[in-house]
């Protein structure tokens, strides 16, 4: 129960920095304070709290659980692209909304595409996109508060409670403080988890007697394969990259990046981004691939069984039989088993609070939704000019309540693997929403017939690849099912991760195609005017 | 900023050299060479594979340094202070 108190009174700490930032924000301009921090984060808290939106609940839990099964793979295929593209597109993309964002008073990325290409209801059409790809990280951030409250409190917090627990800490912080506070609680919560890593390696590291030993006996027996990177092929290894170009069009960081005071401040967190990076997720990773060692643990032999079995008569079972497998092989909390398992229990309880931490990152995604209900619709279609300014902030909190209630309600009624899997759409998704943001910024010729184009492609990929994925079951880990060849050459097959399609991820062609057709349909289609060329590029001297 | 030199640094960019540098390190990214291999071990116990990619992230670290430091488009900033609610949206 130690675990659990501690990782309450963390909560605590949680709530009073948002109503702390909350009584800073008296006095300024209110609209851009709540939803922009009034463009006034320092670069300290402009890095903190954006790598913290970025880092979910998947660079603790799901690295680790990843990697348990998958192996070293995890870090190069997650981390290290991620360290790689998404600071060069802070440094491209970021430094350029910002820049659009303090000249035009541009508080979402929706107003500055409506702006860009003259345009509403394309606007509104991407926003719709946005939205519907955002809203299951709201839904799977509370199911993970309540599944993770529940594991540190070996069981005796129930999973409804430590859900509505989680939801009502980031409601009142997100509510009371707005930006202000959900910049200084993602601060606070990613101090928090940059010494989660290294505490845990050297606690597991200690307990385990060292790393050495285990190592060995993994390169001798049948376990060699989760320390090298064979079991993913390279051309799934070469789609992973495309997956950060995610970061810079997820609404919540295209959002943030507006909150900076000055562009400088985008400097050192672009430097310092693939340390932090690698400072979380070297050692979950590692740890994950190690939880393989620690069978005297039932929950984590069951694991391995599990893996086994399916693995070695698979196809000869029925596809309950399967999906009962995969589901004793979920390995979220192998992280937390180990610290259970090693940690003495006050030190598992800070640890379970800097996992805690990276569950609530969901605050990012519930303001960010907020903001884009109450500028792209409601200010849009004309609600400030009918109940006044104030009525932005009111109804951008009333949204906030009726998203985190709507989100708690569901995920009491919902299975978690739906959630889970739109959320890896998502990814998909916003990648292919990238080319939208470099032909805004970058191309004079691009126009909303283009834009317009790109998203309908977007929306109709990720649909078409969740059909897919529904009707095509996924075969047991070994060769893929081909479900069309053209040449000889398998152009469409079910993984036992996702879809292939020609041995990439489906990211790679919709990506593609998507920047193909605002290019295309662009080039065919009426320019914006002259005027709204010349300030978006104005000759520089 | 268009004549060839960062305002902000005053020093003479070397825009080829800085993209060749980024696309290089991409390339890095795809290393075929460490792929079925665990040892060395660095420590007695980290696969090369993982080393690997942590130097990598500290090479990203580096090449960004060098972006930051020499391509820093300074001029955006200035544009922005210098029009800042002059230029409201249309829309």
């Amino acid at each position: 129960m130690i675990p659990a108190l501690v990782v309450i009174a963390y909560l605590a700490v949680v709530v009073y920095i948002g109503v702390f930032a909350f009584r800073r924000a008296q006095g300024k301009d209110e609209v851009e304070d709540y939803f922009l921090a009034g463009r006034s984060l320092g670069p300290f808290v402009f890095l903190m709290s954006l790598f913290g939106t970025n880092m979910t609940a998947f660079a603790i839990l799901g690295s680790s659980g990843h990697a348990f099964h998958n192996g070293i793979v995890t870090f190069p295929l997650m981390a290290s692209s991620s360290a790689f593209v998404i600071p060069l597109s802070l440094f491209f993309i970021g430094t350029r909304v910002w820049a659009l964002g303090k000249r035009h008073g541009f508080i979402t990325p929706v107003q500055l595409f409506r702006d860009r290409w003259e345009t509403s209801h394309v606007g509104t059409v991407i926003f719709a996109l946005q939205a519907a790809l955002l809203l299951p990280y709201v839904i799977i951030g509370v199911m993970g508060g309540g599944t993770a409250l529940q594991a540190i409190s070996g069981g005796r917090v129930p999973f409804w409670l430590g859900g509505a627990l989680v939801a009502l800490v980031v409601m009142s912080y997100v509510f009371f403080g707005g930006m202000r506070g959900t910049a200084f609680v993602n601060t606070f919560q990613t101090l928090l988890f940059l010494g989660f890593g290294a505490l845990a390696l050297g606690v597991i590291g200690s307990g385990m007697g060292g790393f050495s030993t285990a190592v060995d006996e993994m390169l001798k027996g049948g376990a060699a394969s989760l320390l090298t990177r064979e079991r993913i092929s390279p051309l799934y290894f070469l789609s992973y990259t495309f997956i950060p170009l995610s970061s810079i069009a997820f609404p919540h960081i295209t959002i943030f990046c507006l909150t900076a005071r000055k562009m400088g401040q985008f400097k050192k967190t672009v430097i310092l981004y693939p340390l932090c990076i690698a400072a979380i997720w070297l050692p979950c990773v590692f740890l994950g691939v190690m939880a393989n060692r620690t069978t005297d643990l039932p929950e984590i032999r069951e694991k391995i069984e599990a893996r086994a079995e399916l693995a070695a008569k698979g196809s000869a079972l029925s596809s309950e039989q399967q999906g009962a497998l995969r589901a004793k092989m979920n390995a979220d909390d192998v992280l937390l088993l180990l610290l259970d398992r090693y940690a003495p229990a006050w030190l598992a309880g800070l640890l379970g609070a800097g996992i805690m931490a990276a569950v609530m990152a969901t605050d990012s995604q519930i303001l960010a939704l907020s903001t884009m209900f109450t500028e792209d619709v409601f200010t849009h279609y004309g609600g400030k000019a009918r109940f006044g300014e104030a009525a932005q902030v009111h109804m951008g909190r009333g949204f906030v309540v009726a998203l985190t209630v709507l989100a708690y309600v569901i995920a009491l009624r919902a299975p978690e693997t739906i959630f889970a899997l739109a959320v890896q759409y998502a990814f998909t998704g916003f990648s292919a929403l990238s080319p939208l943001l470099v032909a805004a910024l970058f191309w004079r010729g691009s126009t909303k017939w283009g834009a317009l184009a790109s998203t309908l492609w977007v929306a109709l990929g990720v649909i078409a690849v969740g059909v897919f994925q529904a009707l095509v079951p996924a075969p047991v880990p070994g060769p893929p099912t081909v479900v069309l060849s053209i040449g000889g050459l398998p152009a469409l097959t079910r993984t036992t991760g996702g879809t292939a399609i020609f041995g990439f991820m489906p990211v790679v062609p919709i990506t593609l195609v998507s920047a193909l057709l605002i290019w295309v349909v662009s080039a065919l289609t009426p320019k914006p005017g002259p005027e709204t060329l010349r300030r978006y590029f104005q000759p520089r001297h | 900023m268009r004549c060839g030199h960062d305002q902000a640094t005053s020093r003479p960019m070397n825009r080829p050299g800085l993209l060749l540098a980024t696309l290089f390190l991409y390339g890095l990214h795809q290393d075929f060479w460490f792929w079925r291999s665990a040892r060395p071990l660095l420590l007695g116990f980290l696969p090369i594979g993982l080393v690997y990619h942590a130097a990598y992230c500290a090479a990203c670290t580096l090449l960004l340094w060098r972006l930051v430091s020499r391509a820093w488009p300074q001029y955006l900033e200035d544009e922005a202070e210098a029009a800042s609610g002059h230029e409201p949206p249309r829309s």
